[in-house]
């Protein structure tokens, strides 16, 4: 295949419903062979766009191609994708050997290529010989399995994935994870993914694109996403952040300095943000950019530090948190360092926080335009 | 096939077309019956002659209306005296059938919910005979034995109750179960917590939460019984409830009348059907 | 709480279901039987004997009647879930909220109304005097008043019309429960609307369509009214054949006997339909 064109395209997609704009102008590409997530909160938008891609609905504008053809039209029996859907829909009636076939029978193949055929990818999904039983004698773990050796038997272009791991438990969700990374390599197929969850498209994919309000906010790797978020909703909902409101009050040696509501200076890195002097912006940090440090630290030149008092000790594991209350009242989430040096911390107890400059994100405050 | 399976424009339109055959096929014998209630013929067909009160309220022959008509009314008294013994007596068998297959388990309870169900699979007519030649054997018995006349036993209301009681009860208990099923037997418990007895526990929690489905198949009784044919014909004495009445004038020529008393029978269910909706939505809302 | 009192509470409520099913249903039937093998030797003098059944086989009249009465059953449930299918599929996967209830009740209509009224229905529509005749000779199409009534296709028309409910609620209620994305599933993986249909739709629809068979081909079977009215004096309707031996000729010995034929075909298609479908009656009728 030429590998300029890539096995997804999407031009300016719009697609509008009676009473709002559920997928507004998105644009985007999915080269060969990757795994790319659509992340976003339930309503984005996200599971109308991938119906889209699979035909169940039809765009009100814009074009959608499959390796360089247009699929405007085109109905989803005869498209190059395949769908991995949010329940699965694994037929109950049929056994697995039946489900996995089915596609393949409709394509008139012979009976018995049917059968090898259907051998073969259930032994690359790790499940030889089930073809026989029923859908209800599987496990969770293993009816995603079936339900993807079930579009990958057909060799699709494309596969679809609507948040097959909503349903499982935590535990299974974690091993699923990685698993559908090791599959997606395994068959080299492009995969695209949508979810809620920023776990999920974090850990699996190349390349993430951020939906909200039917628009794509950013599409970038997962360390993109997460470390240079491109805009306020970003930072907000990829991973966990502090969110300090504040107003610019100019600049001072290398530093836009900024002052929160409660009064104090915070300093962030010159050109963070083109902001006017008094206009209202976000801060974003990141609990784990917070140093947390002794109370009695003394106060240093570039980085911002505050005096605070522990409201809260909230252990869960490699994943602790503090929260502080810093001299202007704001609270402060801080990740606990996981080299133990905090672990007699308790509620009431003075300590200092300290972040730097460069690890914070600031967004003028949309609501004031 | 769904909505979001595109389908070409013709497709879509021949099925519509066909969902409206089906209605109007399913409408157009319930509104002949109800025009030609109205036509001022002395026959129920074509020509339209002119709109009349007369088939309901006529006193003039040939123009006889239904409530000038004894033979009607007195058999719309039958069926209604009929209907409110059986409604009442299956709706509170049924009750009991299913406070017991759904709160006791005990040895058997498999075979008894299968037989409860049989009336469902047996023919009316078979139902009717086989009752009929029964109470017969049963009555020549005991007036052989004792030389006393046992009317109650031959075709007659007692036994068009019995024969129609016999299978609605099964449809009494299917719904009643259906409801008591999904009561929460803790609310039940809580009310014991609180310090009502069992049979108080019964009668103010569990009881007027069945209420919506024990007034769904009393109205569903009196219906059925109304409208049963089959299982009548062979059990009727010279009483004769409404569908054997209407029946017999059939069989003998179509008038209006008839046409006028399906109107007023339709009325009737339209207006019971109604009254229960009515009585379920303010229950459950 | 008394185990005494809870003991007597359960035979209490144990009591007139064993009263109904026993002086109702289970008697009459095991004496349905005796009086079928029962012959007349004399007034008030029988023997038990199989000359009953033996009548019923030896008497073409008889045997063809009930052949008869069963081939047209058999017709009449096929064509009501050919016709009823459509219906049921659209209300159920085509329509959402008001006007699937919408529908779904209107479906329901015929329920609300007396099989008498709605068999006079047809009799006004179909008879030589009838609407429709009347409407064919205005429209011109024939010159004198056509006769639609009594033959076999009116005797069908209203079978199918009685009983087209109960086909088409059980369908409505076992599709309502297949899901959308199964459809799209097969869609999805290359399937057509004829396809989709055979392997996925009606394999789902399967206890639906099993339960709505069996009981439009017993409703049909039992019929009475319809053949007699629709089909005239002579339509040979195996009940009716019931009625004259019992309330005509008196001879409730061959009356029982037919009585006990009729049931005993209707229990066996239950039974197969129940063995084709691996439900249980409790599983298929319990939630009519």
């Amino acid at each position: 295949m030429n590998t300029s064109s890539p096995d997804l395209e999407c031009r300016d997609l719009v697609k509008d419903f009676d009473d709002f704009r559920a997928v507004d102008h998105v644009s985007f590409d999915v080269p060969q062979g990757s795994f790319f997530s659509i992340l976003g909160p339930s309503g984005c938008g996200k599971t109308t766009l991938l119906r889209m891609i699979a035909g169940f609905q039809s765009p009100s504008g814009g074009d959608l191609l499959i390796k360089g053809r247009s699929m405007i039209g085109v109905p989803p029996n005869k498209r190059p994708v395949s769908m991995v859907f949010q329940h699965l829909a694994l037929f109950p009636t049929m056994n697995i050997g039946d489900n996995v076939g089915f596609g393949l029978r409709q394509r008139g193949v012979s009976r018995s290529e049917i059968k090898t055929r259907v051998e073969q990818v259930l032994a690359r999904v790790g499940l030889p010989d089930v073809g026989q039983r029923r859908i209800d004698q599987l496990s969770g773990g293993q009816k995603q399995r079936v339900a993807i050796a079930r579009c990958m038997v057909l060799e699709p272009d494309v596969l679809l994935l609507d948040e097959p791991l909503g349903a499982l438990d935590l535990k299974l969700r974690e091993h699923m994870k990685v698993e559908l990374k090791t599959l997606q390599a395994e068959f080299n197929t492009t995969f695209v993914y949508i979810t809620h969850d920023q776990s999920e498209a974090l850990v699996m994919s190349d390349n993430i694109a951020v939906m909200n309000h039917g628009r794509f906010e950013q599409i970038g790797s997962p360390h993109e996403v997460y470390h240079a978020p491109a805009t306020a909703f970003v930072a907000g909902f990829v991973g966990d952040a502090n969110k300090v409101s504040a107003r610019y009050e100019g600049d001072a040696a290398e530093h836009q300095m900024l002052r929160t509501d409660g009064g104090k200076i915070l300093r962030l890195e010159a050109g963070a943000s083109a902001l006017s002097q008094g206009q209202k912006a976000d801060i974003y940090v990141r609990p784990e950019a917070i140093d947390l440090l002794p109370a009695d630290t003394p106060p240093e030149g570039g980085a911002n530090i505050d005096h605070g008092e522990v409201v809260a000790v909230l252990f869960n594991g490699a994943n602790s948190t503090v929260t502080v209350k810093g001299s202007d009242g704001a609270m402060l989430k801080v990740a606990l360092p996981q080299t133990g040096s905090f672990a007699s911390l308790r509620k009431g107890d003075a300590v200092c926080t300290r972040w730097q400059p460069t690890q914070a994100r600031c967004y003028a405050n949309a609501e004031e335009g | 096939m769904i909505p979001s399976i595109p389908q070409s424009v013709f497709t879509k339109f021949c099925y519509r077309a066909y969902v409206a055959v089906f209605f109007i096929y399913l409408g157009l014998p319930l509104a002949v019956v109800c025009v030609f209630a109205f036509n001022d013929s002395v026959f129920p067909a074509l020509p339209w002659e002119g709109f009349t009160w007369a088939w309901f309220f006529g006193k003039d022959a040939p123009f006889i209306g239904v409530f000038n008509e004894r033979s009607i009314l007195r058999s719309i008294g039958t069926s209604a005296f009929v209907a409110v013994w059986v409604s009442a007596l299956s709706v509170a068998v049924g009750t009991c059938n299913a406070f017991l297959f759904v709160r006791h388990d005990f040895r058997g309870k498999s075979l008894l919910y299968v037989l409860m169900l049989l009336p469902l699979i047996i023919p009316g007519v078979i139902l009717g005979i086989s009752i009929l030649v029964f109470s017969s054997s049963v009555a020549n018995t005991l007036e052989d034995a004792t030389g006393l006349w046992f009317d109650g036993l031959r075709p007659g209301l007692i036994l068009v109750i019995l024969g129609q009681f016999s299978f609605i009860t099964t449809f009494a208990t299917l719904v009643i179960s259906a409801r008591l099923q999904k009561f929460d037997p803790s609310l039940e418990e809580a009310a014991l917590n609180l310090g009502a007895s069992k049979a108080g526990a019964i009668r103010q929690i569990t009881l007027p939460f069945l209420l919506p489905a024990i007034v769904a198949s009393a109205v569903v009784a009196v219906l059925m019984s109304f409208e049963n044919f089959n299982t009548t014909l062979m059990l009727v004495g010279s009483d004769s409830p409404l569908t054997i009445t209407m029946f017999d004038k059939l069989k003998q020529g179509s008038t209006p009348v008839l046409n006028a008393v399906s109107v007023l029978l339709m009325v009737a269910s339209a207006a019971l059907g109604v009254m229960s909706l009515l009585f379920q939505r303010s229950k459950s809302s | 709480m008394s185990s005494d009192a809870s003991r007597l509470g359960f035979y209490l409520l144990l009591a007139p279901i064993l009263l109904w099913l026993t002086v109702l249903i289970i008697l009459p039937h095991v004496g349905l039987f005796v009086v079928s093998i029962s012959e007349k030797i004399g007034p008030r003098e029988y023997e038990l004997g199989v000359g009953n059944y033996a009548a019923f086989f030896s008497e073409p009249l008889y045997w063809r009647t009930f052949a008869r009465t069963a081939i047209m059953s058999i017709l009449a449930t096929a064509l009501t879930l050919i016709l009823g299918f459509p219906i049921a599929y659209y209300i159920a996967k085509l329509t959402k909220g008001r006007t699937k209830t919408t529908l779904f009740l209107m479906c329901m209509i015929p329920f609300w109304v007396s099989e008498l009224v709605r068999t006079f229905g047809w009799m006004i529509l179909l008879r030589e005097t009838g609407v429709f005749s009347n409407l064919l000779q205005s429209l011109g199409l024939v010159s004198g008043p056509v006769e639609m009534l009594y033959n076999d296709a009116a005797i069908m028309v209203g079978l199918v019309y009685t009983s087209i409910l109960f086909m088409v609620v059980p369908l409505v209620t076992t599709l309502d429960s297949l899901d959308d994305s199964l459809i799209e599933a097969g869609y999805d993986l290359g399937g057509t609307s004829t396809s989709i249909l055979r392997e996925i739709v009606i394999p789902h629809a399967m206890p639906g369509i099993v339960s709505g068979c069996i009981v439009v081909f017993m409703l049909s079977l039992g019929n009475y009214l319809t053949p007699i009215l629709l089909g005239g004096k002579d339509s040979l309707w195996f009940t009716g054949m019931i009625y004259t031996q019992f309330i005509t000729r008196f001879n409730w010995e061959l009356g029982s006997a037919f009585g006990f034929l009729l049931l005993a075909l209707s229990s066996l298609v239950v039974f197969f339909g129940l063995k084709l479908s691996g439900r249980s009656l409790s599983e298929t009728m319990g939630r009519a």
